[in-house]
């Protein structure tokens, strides 16, 4: 019953920590209703910054970020670590077949992450 | 009672990481100061100790401003996206232990809620910050904030994996998800028991949370502000203080993995929340010294030394925490002594091959 | 797989931290990579030519410290050689070993500031920067007990230097002197022995040397080249046929050996300073020369070699008091020519630190 409360108390905190971050934001926006902070908003003001000039073309584009496969690659090794703990919580009960299972399991990932090392995964495109 | 507990926790909470941010921006700026050869801010009140005050006013009363082009209610959101999980990191954090303590002592562990899932909860929440980023990045229509954002992915997708591994090594000897057996666990830090693992913790973190040498995402010289390039007054401020509310999470995780918490060093004065705190600010201090000294490393050598260089690290840490599970050595004092050399060893090996492989550069 | 993905444009400057003044690099980006940079420049175009014209040979002289603001002793220096060549008169000994003094302790400070933004462009927040502040501020007392000034010292004079030094300038100096070497260690271990640096620099930024050759670079980023090129030596000036020291050079021309030069460089102005003072000799600083200056009809080219590079002064006499035609060839100006072809299919970040190591100061490069 408890197990559940503790998860019941974290959600009502990340209301709490939600609300304090909105009350923050608005904070603000009730004073500049109030007129304590200036508001005169013009183009120049609400205009892109691009080290004083106007931009050129759109940002909102394909953009080559160069590293698709790091991307794919952290999503299996993520699910790895995930895998990793339930099995590091019960390690002193699972003894030495646990311990070689992991082994194994953690050598076929090894055994891509070399594929992929040779493969230049790593490097950028 | 559990109301009247979580809600003194609340308060407790929101009081330490607020107080605690205000004081780790005087720190930063004043330590760092000392570091330069200078004073740092020495005018607003006593030692400048109300500069974080003076700040935090002058910011509350900058008009906001939302870029024309941009996405106004992505723009609009993102900080609070980014803001929010900070504070969720110390609701699983155990300021003090159960039992006698310095000066008062405790029927159960004071956090807002020990989950017996600590670790992984924090490991999650600590990510989530990025979206923000990610949000602020897009939403800005500005592409300095596109590339800051686009930094911000690639830094997440490389040291999440080193860092969760290196933190499989002190699950499996403490027994625990839960932060609060972890630290009971320590009767011997984990900083000398896993030296290896603390160290891929601690660079892990230090990427995780834009912190020099890692700080490619406010590369202030290449993209100007980055992400919150586009962000003025109060919705600026969040990211800033979210920023510094991460560190501070980032302090108290390793404290409480690696340094014992809230014990004092094997046990030779009473636990007290007094002990936790002065760690945070050890590495805190830590930070600011790598901070000051380090020039920040390149997008792409930041990936290559997570994956070429971290990972395989803490795949080693991980086997021989492993081993030495199983085996007859333990985690005693004999394991100390085996671990700190062996690091030290991986770490020169490793470290030296990494390099020379195609000169000095990296990857 | 073929991902369709656009390149985007980006304004790096005016306003920006990196670009050292008001510097614009209009740069096409492909993800991270540049795949082109076109140079914008001349927003600090003050007309400085255009106003010797309007100026006496000697009223043009401040008008040289406002060029490279970081060396002005040099400018000062270019400027009255090129007037002392085209009038035909010649400073007194100990104007000129004190000339030597001053251009060296120039080269020193503008070296600290090149190496310390460089570093701070590579992100070392500020810590180097204000290390070596440290040491340029030495030398700057050092220039406000010569001519009470610490930035536009104005001291140089056609025909010698403006006054004596103060008695307590060269006690001064001879401390600085001996302590600097330690300092220079400290700053080459800084750069030499940082792994971080080393990834950052090894590799990155390189002008071979043929390109740096064509492109008529001069100074540190032409040494940095592998080429043995330093007007100090080739076509001596001032006493420094007299003097002892090594040109130190590069090999591969990329950012690392351009801050290795410059290291070494500081190292050399030193043993040059220790030589100076030791054979400073007595007697006048200024040699007979009138207010208004009426070289003979003709035109000269008088060059140094300034910290950043050649400094030249093209002027043409009319046998008027004023030039009637100055030109000036600015070493920053020519060595950022070549930054295009330094950075082509870098990342930004690398572009960032070229910049840097090309050393360049916007009030030189526009005039």
């Amino acid at each position: 019953m408890s197990f559940l409360a503790d998860y019941g108390y974290i959600g009502l905190f990340f209301v709490v920590s939600v609300v304090f971050a909105l009350t923050t934001v608005l904070i603000p926006q009730i004073l500049t209703a109030l007129g304590v902070i200036p508001s005169k908003p013009s183009p120049a003001k609400s205009a892109t910054y691009e080290c004083g000039m106007d931009t050129i073309g759109k940002s909102w584009v394909q953009f080559n970020f160069r590293y698709y496969f790091l991307a794919l690659l952290f999503l299996v090794f993520d699910i790895e670590t995930v895998f990793l703990y339930p099995w590091a919580v019960a390690f002193n009960k699972l003894g030495l077949f646990g311990f070689v299972e992991m082994v194994i399991f953690v050598g076929i990932l090894v055994v891509a992450y070399l594929y992929a090392w040779k493969k230049k995964a790593f490097e950028w495109k | 009672m559990d109301w009247l507990r979580w809600i003194i926790f609340v308060v407790i909470i929101l009081a330490f990481a607020l107080s605690f941010v205000m004081a780790f921006i005087l720190l930063e700026r004043r330590i760092v100061g000392k570091f330069q050869l200078r004073p740092g801010p020495n005018r607003v009140g006593p030692m400048g100790m109300l500069q974080p005050v003076a700040d935090a006013v002058k910011i509350l009363l900058k008009e906001d401003i939302t870029p024309a082009k941009g996405d106004r209610w992505v723009h609009r959101l993102a900080p609070i996206v980014a803001f929010a999980p900070a504070l969720l990191v110390f609701a699983v954090v155990p300021f003090q232990g159960k039992g006698p303590g310095l000066g008062f002592s405790l029927d159960q562990p004071a956090a807002l809620a020990d989950l017996n899932v600590g670790v992984l909860y924090i490991v999650a929440v600590s990510s989530i910050s990025v979206i923000g980023m990610i949000m602020a990045g897009w939403a800005s229509n500005n592409k300095y904030s596109l590339l800051g954002a686009m930094r911000a992915i690639a830094q997440m997708v490389s040291y999440e994996v080193p860092l969760v591994l290196s933190i499989v090594g002190i699950v499996i000897a403490s027994g625990s998800l839960s932060l609060n057996s972890i630290v009971e666990a320590q009767s011997i830090p984990f900083i000398l028991l896993q030296p290896l693992g603390f160290l891929i913790y601690f660079l892990g973190a230090t990427a995780e949370i834009n912190r020099a040498p890692f700080d490619l995402l406010e590369a202030e010289s290449e993209i100007v502000a980055s992400y919150h390039t586009e962000y003025s007054g109060m919705r600026f401020a969040m990211f800033f203080l979210g920023e510094y509310a991460y560190a501070l999470g980032v302090s108290a995780i390793v404290s409480v993995l690696f340094l014992g918490g809230y014990k004092f060093p094997f046990g030779l004065l009473p636990q007290s929340f007094i002990w936790f705190l002065a760690k945070i600010f050890l590495v805190f201090f830590l930070m600011l010294w790598v901070r000051s000294t380090l020039p920040r490393v390149r997008i792409d050598q930041m990936m290559a030394f997570a994956w070429k260089f971290l990972l395989p690290l803490s795949l080693v840490n991980l086997l021989l925490v492993a081993a030495e599970g199983v085996s007859t050595i333990g985690f005693g004092w004999a394991a100390v002594g085996i671990n700190v050399i062996l690091a030290i060893a991986f770490v020169v090996i490793w470290a030296n091959r990494f390099y020379r492989v195609k000169g000095v550069t990296v990857g | 797989m073929a991902l369709r993905t656009e390149p985007i444009v980006v304004n790096m400057g005016p306003q920006h931290p990196a670009t050292h003044g008001v510097f614009r690099m209009r740069v096409t980006l492909d993800g991270e990579v540049i795949t082109d940079l076109e140079p914008v420049m001349g927003y600090l175009h003050r007309g400085v030519e255009k106003l010797a014209e309007a100026r006496t040979y000697t009223q043009f002289i401040p008008l040289t410290d406002r060029m490279d603001y970081l060396s002005s002793m040099s400018n000062n220096l270019a400027y009255v050689l090129a007037v002392e060549k085209l009038a035909g008169v010649e400073a007194p000994p100990r104007a000129q070993y004190l000339r030597v003094i001053m251009a060296e302790m120039m080269r020193i400070s503008n070296h600290l500031m090149a190496v310390g933004t460089f570093l701070d462009d590579m992100g070392a927040f500020h810590t180097p920067l204000l290390y070596m502040f440290r040491e340029r501020e030495k030398l700057l007392d050092l220039f406000e007990m010569v001519c009470g000034q610490r930035l536009t010292y104005n001291y140089m004079r056609i025909g010698g230097l403006s006054h004596d030094i103060p008695p307590e300038f060269l006690p001064a100096l001879k401390k600085f002197v001996r302590d600097m070497p330690g300092f220079v260690d400290e700053y080459d271990q800084l750069i030499r022995e940082n792994e971080i640096v080393l990834a950052r620099t090894r590799g990155v930024g390189v002008l071979p040397r043929a390109l740096a050759i064509n492109a008529s670079a001069s100074g540190p980023v032409l040494r940095g080249s592998g080429v043995k090129w330093d007007l100090r030596k080739t076509d001596p000036y001032l006493v420094y046929d007299k003097l002892e020291f090594d040109v130190p050079t590069g090999a591969v021309g990329d950012i690392y050996d351009r801050y290795r030069v410059r290291i070494e460089e500081m190292r050399q102005s030193v043993r040059i300073l220790e030589q100076a003072i030791e054979r400073l000799p007595p007697g006048e600083v200024r040699s007979d020369v009138p207010h208004l200056v009426h070289p003979p009809r003709g035109e000269v080219y008088g060059h140094i070699e300034a910290p950043k590079g050649e400094l030249g002064f093209y002027l043409v006499s009319d046998t008027g008091i004023a030039p009637y035609r100055c030109h000036i060839r600015p070493p920053s100006l020519i060595n950022l020519t070549a930054l295009r072809d330094m950075v082509l299919g870098m990342k930004i970040a690398d572009a960032i630190i070229t910049l840097g190591s090309i050393d360049i100061v916007l009030g030189e490069v526009d005039r």
